[in-house]
């Protein structure tokens, strides 16, 4: 495996280009200090739609359609699409690519589906299976807490540690040719559980699991801790930032100057009450699909490491008490290389 | 990792806030206060109004679930709860909204499988426990009368 390195990481010998990316929010995240950055605000949180779920399976729609129409690309050129979602059976992702009728792959990795679907996209077209792959990632808030938590209108109070839930979808189209910026390499992440019980607590559920595959991905292709410009996990939140850095510093790897997080900067957590900050598929797929790209096409990140993080309960597992495994998947995209 | 869970547990304790159990309480008890209150008021409204005793509890209690019920599809209740926290969930008002949320929650899902089967998915479990219990404490009357 000549394309291997140490324990979980690949290089790509032919890194494949992000020829285009779209991102399209909600409302509230329209209001957040990302809303410059966004290729769509829409102020109707039902996207036109009669349900959650319809709303959902249309932001995606809406988003990988953007992705496409600003490559130049065909949608029939696409070579294959992956999507994550976190809806029963993948359904947000399913019903969004219904229309497309191109060879799909659902994910479910939780809040993790933007690192595996561009880890898998990038080694298909680097394996010579596909010239266009699409990695995308959605959630919506309604559907979420329809689907893991109460009711809207019911009358409860949400913890300190809870997140809130981003409606919103990020798509990247990949490229076997292109003028980047190139995904350079990726580290797959294990399945990691250190018997965190709190839902509303997912930052600290998933912290093992972020630190898990950061250390093994340095370690793996033997780089500095200031290789990269800046490296931003998922959705780990205020607090789980906080855990990620004191777990870093006992594997004696300190990036705390250069670390962040995509749900720590998609909302003002003060003035938007969103408590930890911001979660879900679509958190860390909007976050770097606008923001941080534009950043690395600008030159102002050379050299980024995107961690999306997932929390891989069910509400089934959860109200029979085991505890919440937690997985994490960096993707290295390069400005040049 | 570097880490034992118990390390770990000691480690997220540290960083993670806990709930302002305090001042909850204290908001709790005062919204809660103010529902029973008015409560009272209405009570008194109707008792003057010559209906007897058990036809006065009967119309509080359909004023209140129904004054619920409607704030509850303004979206209004949750803004109470998130608020006043226990202090609108343990009154009748709290009971209502249990119901009515979970309702219009899965209302697109129809009215058997989604209204009618969803109704009491957070509700069901304080009737049946609390219809259990009742049982038990009537037998225990019974015999101890």
């Amino acid at each position: 495996m000549t394309k291997h390195f140490g324990e979980a990481s690949v290089k790509f010998s032919n890194p494949p280009s992000i020829i285009s990316a779209a991102a399209i929010v909600g409302p509230k995240e329209g209001e957040g200090p990302l809303a410059a950055h966004f290729d769509k605000i829409s102020d109707d949180i039902l996207f036109g739609k009669d349900t959650w779920e319809q709303a959902e399976s249309e932001l995606m729609r809406q988003t990988i359609e953007a992705c496409v129409a600003k490559s130049g690309v065909q949608m029939k050129d696409i070579n294959y699409i992956f999507a994550g979602d976190l809806l029963n059976q993948n359904s947000g992702s399913i019903y969004g690519a219904r229309s497309f009728e191109r060879p799909f792959y659902g994910l479910f990795g939780a809040c993790s589906a933007m690192g595996m679907a561009m880890q898998l996209g990038t080694m298909l077209i680097d394996g010579g299976f596909a010239d266009y792959t699409i990695a995308n990632a959605s959630s919506h808030f309604c559907g979420a807490e329809k689907t893991f938590r109460f009711p809207l209108e019911l009358g409860t109070q949400r913890t300190p540690t809870a997140s809130w839930t981003v409606t919103g979808d990020g798509a990247v189209l990949l490229s076997s040719v292109g003028e980047g910026p190139y995904i350079t390499a990726a580290t797959t992440g294990a399945i990691i559980d250190l018997g965190q019980k709190d839902v509303n607590n997912m930052g600290a559920a998933m912290v093992p699991a972020a630190a898990d595959v950061i250390v093994k991905h340095f370690r793996d292709l033997q780089l500095a801790p200031d290789h990269y410009d800046i490296i931003a996990t998922g959705d780990l939140g205020i607090y789980g930032k906080d855990l990620l850095i004191q777990l870093l510093q006992k594997e004696n790897l300190n990036i705390s100057d250069r670390l962040t997080d995509c749900g720590i900067e998609i909302y003002d957590a003060e003035k938007q009450d969103v408590h930890a900050g911001g979660s879900g598929c679509g958190c860390s797929a909007v976050v770097f699909a606008s923001y941080f790209l534009k950043k690395i096409k600008k030159g102002e990140i050379n050299k980024m490491l995107f961690v999306p993080t997932g929390a891989l309960h069910s509400v089934v597992t959860f109200q029979q008490g085991e505890s919440i495994p937690g997985i994490a998947h960096a993707v290295a995209i390069e400005r040049s290389i | 990792m570097n880490v034992e869970q118990k390390q770990y547990d000691e480690m997220v304790k540290q960083v993670s806030p806990k709930s302002a159990v305090f001042m909850n309480s204290i908001k709790a008890f005062f919204v809660g206060g103010i529902i029973c209150a008015i409560g009272q008021v209405l009570y008194n409204f109707f008792e003057a109004r010559g209906f007897s005793q058990e036809n006065t509890g009967i119309l509080v209690a359909s004023v209140l679930i129904t004054v619920a019920i409607l704030l509850t599809a303004l979206g209004l209740y949750e803004r109470i709860g998130k608020f006043a926290g226990a202090g609108s969930v343990v009154p009748i008002t709290g009971f209502a909204n249990a119901i009515a949320a979970p309702a219009i929650e899965h209302k697109k899902e129809g009215l058997v499988l989604g209204v009618g089967a969803k109704m009491f998915v957070i509700a069901g479990p304080v009737i049946v426990y609390g219809t259990v219990t009742s049982v038990i404490v009537g037998i225990i009357y019974y015999f101890v009368r």
